[in-house]
């Protein structure tokens, strides 16, 4: 049988938006294969999850409730998948490549025998072979993999905010299945999360970023760019020369030895473009780049430039942004 | 108490990528190779402890010869040892069957702590901290910025989308790490002079417990069949900025009304 199970990610009971675009893309795999959807949440009081699951499509909803699984747990979790694939039998396996979707797809891949198409920013399936295009050396160049004839279950980890997420045009039944788990070995245990700052996108799954590089000169500029992301609902971003000079955190990063991430609208204020960095951001749909210097290799990749000084232009764009709204 | 610190050697992020003839693999040709920053975070971390707490440091590796370079440089910062499973001739092994050679050498060596960057900056699966874990039948944290040692344990503080983890995990155990954990070092003039009289342990897949047939080639799950450069980007489209307020307004005109993003 092709089916196709979903492996989603909740947190405090919320499901999570890259799950569910993976649950979409999975609705259309399944429907090419013509197979069934399966959706596996694990964590603990989620029963009420499966309903929404199966307005995207999914049949079945695998459901791992137990207090234990309250918290993350790559072990618990990974069980949770794996007893779901025993009892769905699915020839795909999707998981969102997010912290906790990585370490689900590689643990469960690693149980099973089985290789992972990781981070792909397309997926397609052809005479029952997934196939999907991914960005190597940081975003710098993107291969197409393809699961062997061989492979057994193909797993793939989608990344998240790309694919879209929409509710299927005919919901599935959503018939709920309670997994009877073995007891579970859960060696290492979240004890705390600490949540960002309120109102903190991360840019890992952000559709709009601000970034800011050196030529803000320092962290004193960060509410100016602020005060434009909460306009526009953007993430924060950051260049490495702004993180090694302290002027932020690393989850700020973007770049190859931050974050690869693919946004609808990045826009690079006094970011100078280092290959690195394009190497991070160079998917991104659309990028504005506003700098002084005409010459600065950002304005290469740049869909929109505005040359001039980021301290006026960034505010006069928060002004606009505002009366947009208006 | 001993770390396994396992290292990729990667094109240096400054690199300007280019594809090799055949459309799979990049052109080699005047790259420069690294260990994979992530792995020099990794192999740093491991370096604290065994100064902090006594012990063994192995650098452990999957690679052509030219890997050799990249492991003594871990052995000038600090590392012990040095392993590298040769992978001459094999073909085409996907994540799975380098964590396959990885964990067969790694059950042959005392380990409490096995430490690698949470991914490459080359094929960049970000799949085999896990996948290591799992065939070592070892808990794992991933994406550590931060840890605290206790006894037989270690506190981990891990990056999350918009939040941060905290876990416990008993050693033994694999940890990930990533940018935040420590700055590393620079190797000292005296260490690359020992580190010269080194000896590497070259290995090939067979001692680390694993035929090469089964996650090579053939094997492979997953299969490269089509590298590219990323498509080419539109020219740029320049908006005046003498005017600032014109220039926003401009500026925020065509992001809604041309490219539809707003």
């Amino acid at each position: 049988m092709a089916n196709v199970l979903v492996f989603i990610e909740q947190r405090d009971g919320k499901l999570r938006k890259s799950s569910l675009e993976a649950l979409s893309l999975g609705y259309s795999l399944s429907r090419k294969i013509s197979g069934t959807l399966g959706a596996v949440v694990a964590g603990s009081g989620i029963s009420s999850l499966s309903s929404e699951l199966a307005a995207y499509g999914a049949a079945k909803v695998f459901v791992a409730d137990r207090p234990e699984l309250a918290l993350f747990s790559s072990e618990g979790y990974t069980a949770a998948l794996d007893a779901a694939a025993s009892a769905f039998k699915p020839s795909i396996v999707l998981v969102s490549a997010t912290a906790m979707g990585l370490d689900v797809a590689a643990r469960f891949a690693a149980r099973r025998g089985v290789g992972v198409l990781s981070d792909v920013m397309t997926l397609d399936v052809e005479n029952g072979r997934l196939a999907g295009e991914r960005p190597v050396y940081s975003g710098k160049a993107r291969v197409l993999v393809t699961a062997a004839p061989s492979a057994g279950i193909q797993v793939a980890t989608p990344r998240p905010n790309v694919f879209p997420a929409s509710r299927s045009d005919t919901p599935g039944a959503g018939e709920v299945v309670n997994l009877d788990l073995p007891a579970l070995k859960i060696r290492a245990k979240v004890v705390k999360v600490e949540a960002a700052e309120a109102g903190e996108i991360d840019v890992a799954e952000a559709d709009k970023i601000v970034s800011g590089g050196r030529g803000i000169k320092g962290p004193e500029s960060w509410p100016m760019l602020r005060a434009l992301c909460h306009e526009l609902g953007a993430a924060l971003g950051a260049s490495r020369a702004a993180v090694d000079a302290g002027w932020i955190g690393h989850e700020h990063q973007v770049g190859q030895t931050g974050k690869v991430v693919s946004p609808s609208l990045y826009i690079a204020c006094g970011v100078s473009g280092a290959i690195q960095h394009l190497a991070g951001m160079g998917s991104s749909k659309v990028i504005v780049a506003i700098n002084k210097d005409p010459e600065a290799p950002i304005f290469k990749v740049a869909t929109y430039g505005i040359v001039g000084d980021l301290f006026q232009i960034v505010p006069a764009l928060t002004e606009a942004a505002k009366k947009l709204k208006a | 108490m001993n770390h396994i610190v396992c290292i990729a050697y990667v094109p240096d992020t400054e690199t300007k990528i280019r594809i090799a003839a055949g459309g799979v693999s990049i052109d080699e040709a005047d790259v420069k190779w690294i260990v994979s920053p992530y792995d020099e975070y990794a192999l740093e971390g491991a370096l604290q402890m065994k100064e902090a707490k006594g012990g063994t440091v192995t650098a452990l590796t999957f690679g052509p010869a030219r890997a050799d370079t990249g492991l003594r440089e871990c052995l000038a910062r600090g590392a012990d040892d040095a392993i590298r499973i040769a992978s001459e001739g094999l073909g085409e092994v996907d994540s799975l069957g380098v964590a396959r050679l990885l964990a067969g050498a790694i059950k042959a060596l005392p380990h409490d702590v096995v430490w690698m960057g949470n991914k490459g900056v080359g094929t960049d699966a970000q799949v085999l901290v896990p996948m290591l874990a799992e065939l070592l039948d070892l808990p794992h944290v991933n994406l550590v910025t931060k840890l605290e040692w206790k006894d037989g344990a270690v506190l981990a503080y891990r990056e999350i989308e918009g939040a941060r983890e905290i876990v416990e995990m008993p050693l033994p155990g694999v940890i990930g790490a990533t940018k935040g954990l420590n700055e590393p070092r620079y190797a000292s003039l005296k260490g690359i002079m020992a580190a010269k009289k080194k000896a590497i342990a070259v290995k090939t897949p067979a001692d680390a417990g694993v035929d090469p047939v089964t996650v090579a080639g053939e094997a492979a799950h997953v299969r490269w069949t089509k590298l590219e450069l990323p498509p080419a980007r539109q020219a740029v489209k320049l908006v005046p900025g003498d005017d600032p307020a014109k220039a926003a307004t401009e500026l925020l005109r065509l992001l809604r009304d041309e490219a539809k993003v707003l």
